[in-house]
């Protein structure tokens, strides 16, 4: 629908674009968001080497130091005796998408700071879907560096079974939603990019060690009831064994509910944070440099 | 009577206990240059972040072209283009790339977005830079491409915070005469905020933005001649009490 001022003395015409966007606008939304992120990520060298250099000390050093000192009896998915350095690995996947989730909302407390945020919340596209459609670009580029990993650790024979690898990206999907979502919804709380540290450390390391990440749970419970029900209530725990069961071609129908749960909240909670109206950042009027 | 392009209704807005702005009302009308003036801290930001939906409204109403901000913000922000204080471009990233990340949130198409981009980068002067990384530019070019990118959409309406901050002499006169050359060529309305009085024009629309509250609002004659002063100077002392307006250049 097209409207003129048409009594303007010096007929001024304003033709307005027609409302709403087609679900090909959606589309192209999306493709920029992602296309941005990828573009970012592979600009940050580093970010992707120490994205890999991380998972891979833990399997090629800690998984070799503590191969003699963990015994491991046969727990599901798992239909055999199978090496430390295979059981972690899931964990590590996960760890990935955790830091990478992290980090994205790193981003983004780095792009409010810097002002790109505003570039984004000013699209006319509903603020739900640009934040869906930036969680999603995030959860892209965390695939690509699973993939990457899953690749390297392959050339040591460490991994799945090959249709393992197809089988794990649906839960690889879930799960980096769910990590990316938790990000953003920190993202919110935060005031300023110096005040991440310690999110880090309150965040990523108590979620990733209580965790089944690197131990299995029924270890942690004959030391410490407690933390294993800690670790049993901690949605990583859930992301990790998702990961486990698809990678063996299995579903943990327990940690699908549990991480789909988690996933649908977080993002609510995120998209709840980042609304003008009601969300934190509107409560912090210095936060986006308003004078 | 003609729909304004930008109208801001009784506007109120308060940080908790701090107000920072207080029953502001002015409209813009089509293919008008308004300059917002004030001082650092009179609510220009907050405002901006009013307009462009940064933060909900909290009492009155903003309306875009009869598209409410607040009911209406995809269609309002859609005709709005907007170049914020602060450097708001992907330092990382080539001119092209971030006009064509801009595009992309706007729905463009990859070919119509790449011609527009064209279009835009040499008006601004800017074609031969344009898979430079932003980086590399300078300060007065980097705001050339924002405003770019500002218009890359057609907007009705450009809004502009403080854009000549920082920026040498030269580099204000020309992007203040671009933006005019827009108004003249496009037909757009410009929201114009700053605390530069060498920028306001004799034919602009001026609003005074002091502490939170609009103390004149219509053209430059008008408020000239409701404050009895002979020039903005003058007319701004007058109306805000302030012996000197900061960040006047000499």
């Amino acid at each position: 629908m097209n409207s003129t001022i048409s009594d303007r003395p010096s007929a001024i015409s304003v033709i307005l674009p027609p409302k709403g966007f087609t679900p090909g606008q959606f589309a192209i939304c999306l493709k920029g968001i992602v296309w941005r992120e990828s573009l970012r990520f592979l600009h940050q060298r580093e970010r992707f080497i120490s994205a890999l250099v991380r998972p891979l000390v833990w399997l090629f050093i800690f998984a070799a130091g503590f191969r003699q000192v963990l015994g491991l009896s046969i727990i599901p998915p798992y239909q055999t005796y199978i090496l430390y350095a295979e059981y972690i690995t899931p964990g590590l996947i996960a760890m990935i998408q955790l830091f990478n989730g992290m980090q994205s909302s790193l981003s983004m407390v780095y792009d409010r700071e810097m002002g790109n945020m505003r570039t984004l919340l000013v699209s006319p596209f509903p603020r739900w879907y640009l934040l869906c459609s930036k969680l999603i670009a995030g959860t892209a580029v965390s695939l690509l560096q699973v993939y990457a990993f899953l690749l390297i650790a392959r050339f040591w024979e460490i991994g799945p079974p090959p249709v393992g690898y197809l089988l794990v990206l649906p839960a690889l999907v879930l799960c980096g939603l769910m990590l990316g979502a938790l990000g953003m919804l920190i993202s919110s709380a935060i005031k300023q990019l110096e005040n991440f540290a310690g999110v880090m450390n309150f965040v990523i390391f108590p979620m990733f060690f209580a965790s089944s990440a690197l131990y299995p749970l029924w270890q942690v419970r004959e030391s410490s009831p407690l933390l294993y029900y800690i670790c049993e209530f901690n949605p990583f725990t859930h992301a990790v064994e998702l990961i486990r069961f698809a990678l063996y071609a299995q579903v943990n129908w327990l940690s699908l509910a549990v991480v789909g749960g988690c996933t649908v909240l977080f993002v609510l909670g995120a998209i709840l944070a980042y609304d003008p109206s009601r969300g934190l950042i509107t409560r912090r009027g210095e936060a986006a440099g308003a004078a | 009577m003609t729909t304004p392009m930008l109208s801001v209704e009784a506007v109120s807005h308060a940080y908790g206990e701090r107000r920072a702005l207080d029953n502001v009302t002015f409209a813009v009308a089509p293919a008008t240059f308004a300059v917002l003036l004030g001082l650092n801290g009179a609510g220009k930001s907050t405002l901006f972040s009013l307009i462009t939906r940064l933060y909900a409204t909290q009492h009155g109403r903003i309306r875009i072209f009869n598209n409410d901000v607040e009911w209406a913000s995809g269609e309002a922000l859609r005709i709005l283009g907007v170049v914020f204080q602060s450097r708001t471009l992907d330092l990382d990233l080539s001119v092209m790339q971030n006009l064509m990340y801009h595009a992309a949130l706007h729905g463009l198409r990859r070919r119509e977005a790449r011609t527009r981009a064209d279009e835009v980068l040499v008006r601004i002067a800017l074609k031969d830079r344009a898979y430079d990384k932003v980086r590399t530019l300078s300060g007065g070019h980097m705001r050339r491409v924002e405003i770019a990118r500002a218009l890359l959409h057609r907007p009705h309406l450009l809004v502009l915070d403080e854009p000549t901050v920082g920026l040498d002499i030269k580099s204000r006169a020309d992007i203040l005469r671009y933006v005019r050359q827009l108004i003249a060529e496009d037909g757009i309305s410009v929201l114009w905020a700053t605390h530069l009085i060498d920028e306001v024009g004799a034919n602009d629309h001026l609003i005074v933005l002091h502490h939170g509250r609009v103390l004149a609002d219509g053209s430059l004659s008008r408020v000239l001649a409701n404050c009895g002063a002979t020039n903005v100077h003058d007319a701004f002392a007058r109306l805000t009490g302030s012996e000197r307006l900061m960040g006047e250049t000499e």
